[in-house]
């Protein structure tokens, strides 16, 4: 693991760019020096991440249900069918654990897949193929046999969907050792880490926060795209980055959250208090070395996701944190999580997902009065 | 869309013959002037004279590995014995490019595909999850959450056809995981995208104690192939001249872009579902010895003497062949393995994350300090 990178956001244009180095190909869309700034969707940049892996390898395929003519239904692979033709993105029959188990066997045969699940809850058919095969394959065969495959999951909520459509799944993933987990949270990331994912040699559980598909941010496409094609190497898998510097405390979220957190953070400057944002990004590998540096600089953490509490990711940051930074802990790290009740109906989500009055009500609570 | 664009088959080709197919009767005789769907012609004398050598060395590998398990050697085996035409013809029927993908019972196919007998074993006698490398033979690992190897042959004959490679893949599995749901998306993946796979279903009457009567209530197992639109059919398991011609039937229909199908075997598990299983729990001793007089070596043998193409030196040459496999078992086994527990962590990513980097420096201090005091 190497040095936090720093990178723009469109929501906080302050932030401090690093130089556009390989290790950091974020770095090269930013800055108006950079070239021609395009407005780029979250959804937008994870079509050209497909269609850029299509064109640089023959063996990257995409299927799964309605992704063909239609382009998904949410339309993440719109045009993928027409440029690469019918046996590079197509559609499948409708069954996920077909989906699934299809790719293991088309990387077995030198493929890459990348298989779309409609939605969170419409993935759970394929959990068996995900758990005994997709994250157990190369561990089998001592790596003889490894699953280049990439099984995107549009997830969590916020979108006012109907039961069924807005779960935050990723604990079950995370909890399957051989699975690699990734989270992005702006469209710059869900470029890049989509790409990474595509040309890694593990198979990748790609969780995409539906919220976000349609937020926006400038970008120059050009060079973000060579940046990334200069890199050999992942620079996205196994590494946090710092979303907004801070002094006094430090918010770590991933997807979804990571807008929630950044908001909660504005909010709080207006209070006079400085809330630094991690953006986790990769759930598995996860970059305990920068969460950890930056907890141990701020003291103070609060640990955000939309999915239940109990048992999960949040869970884990938290006991990982303290674990490793006691002694530079001024407060206990405390978590804003959903509620360990299903995903509730459009009408009350609100209530569910953690939000900017209750992460700043958590670090209210940080123990202040001791410092 | 595209994947539509082979005619389809009429109802007769994909509705399995009204018997299955036998062209070596019980007492050893060619049953000549039967009619089945197709014309099955009795294979090559050469060929049936290795495939009963072939099954003679199966039979051996069943004794010999359910002697180890006995002797503590190896932790568990589920015996194909009584089974054994089903997983030669497996393995004959295919070129070498070609994939087979097995179950935990089908280790008899494995081998007899020219897989190594002790990294075979790995599995059963618990020093790894599997011990042979899928490529050198193509041959998959040995599945055990049932009908989920169905898929990935789909996924391995799709891919095969995207990229013009002329390979086969032969499925196999049980009665029982005929019920499982990936059974049913496999066989219509495969169908939808009119790829090279042969799904090989041995209904040996039984998933562990469940009889197939209820399992299902199909006029037979192949007959669901017509629901898929693909051919099925059905065929004696313990007739390896039948069992060849079908497969071999159904590999040169995929070979030549005529799509999957489904090949039905009849047969039967001679012994319980595994050394751990008591069959006696739910089957009488009448129901098996009735199976014995239908033995396929025993068959096979008697048509071989009957048409004079077994001689003594034959039959003296094959016991030693399989003699020798059963001895490459039983060193290889009696001989102590030796696992590595740095392993535990070195393949579950292709490059251990760095929390796995420190489980493994902790299980390396403990043993270290274990090493030290002992
Ligand atoms: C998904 C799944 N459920 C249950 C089991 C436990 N199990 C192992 S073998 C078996 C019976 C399978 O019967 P069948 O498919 O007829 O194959 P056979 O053992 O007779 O060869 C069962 C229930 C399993 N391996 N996988
Ligand atoms: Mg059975």
């Amino acid at each position: 693991m190497t040095a936090i990178s720093a990178r723009p956001t469109a929501a906080d244009p302050s932030v401090q760019t690093p130089p556009a180095t390989a290790e950091s190909p974020a770095a090269a869309t930013a800055g108006p020096a950079a070239g021609k700034q395009q407005s780029l969707t979250f959804a937008k940049a994870l079509t050209l991440a497909m269609a850029d892996s299509m064109a640089a390898d023959d063996a990257v395929v995409v299927f799964g249900e309605d992704v063909g003519v239609l382009g998904g239904v949410f339309r993440i692979t719109e045009g993928l069918n027409k440029r690469f033709g019918q046996e590079r993105c197509f559609d499948t029959p409708l069954a996920e654990s077909g989906i699934v188990g299809m790719a293991v066997g088309m990387a077995m045969n030198g493929m890459k897949p990348v298989v779309e699940m409609q939605f969170d809850a419409f993935a759970y058919p394929a959990f068996e193929q995900v758990v005994s095969h997709v994250a157990k394959m190369a561990n089998r065969t001592k790596g003889k046999v490894r699953l280049p495959m990439v099984i995107r999951i549009p997830y969590a909520g916020g979108i006012g969907g109907v039961e069924h459509h807005c779960d935050s799944s990723e604990a079950y993933y995370v909890h399957t050792p051989g699975l690699t987990v990734l989270a992005p949270s702006t469209a710059v990331d869900a470029y890049l880490m989509l790409r990474d994912a595509i040309r890694s040699p593990d198979p990748v559980v790609f969780l995409e926060p539906k919220k976000l598909y349609f937020a926006k941010e400038d970008v120059d496409i050009d060079a973000l795209r060579a940046a990334y094609e200069s890199t050999a190497q992942a620079t996205s898998i196994g590494r946090a980055v710092i979303a907004r510097e801070g002094t006094d405390a430090t918010l770590i979220a991933y997807g979804p959250s990571v807008p929630t957190a950044l908001a909660a953070a504005e909010a709080a400057a207006a209070e006079g208090r400085s809330l630094q944002v991690i953006d986790v990004r990769s759930l598995v590998p996860f970059d305990d070395e920068t969460v950890c540096a930056a907890v141990r600089r701020t003291g103070r953490a609060v640990v955000i996701a939309e999915a239940p509490g109990f048992a999960s990711v949040a869970a884990e940051i938290v006991a990982r944190v303290q674990e490793r930074c006691f002694h530079s802990l001024a407060a206990p790290v405390r978590r804003v999580t959903g509620f360990d009740i299903p995903y509730p109906a459009p009408k009350l989500e609100q209530h569910y997902l953690p939000g900017v009055d209750r992460i700043l009500d958590v670090v209210d609570e940080l123990q202040w009065e001791d410092q | 869309m595209n994947q539509l664009s082979t005619p389809a088959l009429t109802q007769e080709q994909m509705l399995p013959s009204q018997q299955p197919v036998r062209l070596i009767d019980e007492s050893g005789t060619a049953a000549v002037g039967r009619t089945y769907k197709e014309n099955y012609p009795l294979p090559a004398e050469q060929t049936l004279l290795r495939g009963y050598a072939q099954l003679v060395t199966g039979r051996r590998i069943n004794d010999q590995a359910s002697a180890l398990v006995r002797q503590g050697r190896m932790a568990v085996y589920p015996s194909s014995h009584g089974q054994e035409a089903c997983q030669v013809a497996a393995a004959m029927c295919l070129a070498d490019g070609d994939w087979l993908f097995p179950t935990y019972r089908d280790t008899v196919a494995v081998m007899a595909r020219g897989v190594d007998p002790v990294q075979v074993m790995e599995l059963l006698r618990g020093s790894w999850h599997s011990g042979y490398d899928p490529y050198e033979h193509n041959v998959a690992t040995q599945s055990t959450p049932l009908a989920t190897q169905l898929l990935h042959a789909v996924g391995v004959a799709h891919a095969a056809k995207l990229k013009g490679q002329d390979t086969v893949v032969v499925a196999l599995c049980g009665d029982g995981a005929s019920s499982e749901g990936d059974f049913h998306e496999a066989l219509n993946f495969a169908a939808v995208f009119h790829v090279p796979v042969v799904f090989f279903v041995q209904n040996n009457e039984y998933a562990i104690s469940v009889p197939l009567s209820q399992q299902s209530v199909a006029p037979s197992l192949a007959h669901k192939a017509i629901g898929y639109g693909m051919p099925g059919e059905r065929v004696d398991g313990n007739d390896l001249a039948a069992l060849l011609a079908v497969l071999g039937n159904a590999v040169q229909r995929a070979r030549s872009g005529g799509g999957p199908s489904l090949v039905e075997a009849h047969t039967y598990r001679m012994q319980s579902h595994t050394n751990a299983d008591d069959a006696s729990r739910y089957r009488t001793a009448d129901e098996v010895s009735a199976w014995e007089p239908r033995d396929p070596l025993l068959r096979l043998r008697t048509y071989l003497l009957g048409a004079n193409l077994l001689t003594e030196a034959d039959e003296g040459r094959i016991a030693a062949e399989a003699e020798s496999v059963a001895k490459v078992l039983r060193d290889g086994l009696n001989a102590d393995v030796s696992v590595d527990p740095q392993d535990l962590f070195r393949f579950v990513y292709s490059e251990p994350t760095p929390q796995l980097l420190e489980q493994a420096q902790l299980l390396g201090e403990e043993l270290s300090r274990e090493g030290a005091t002992s």
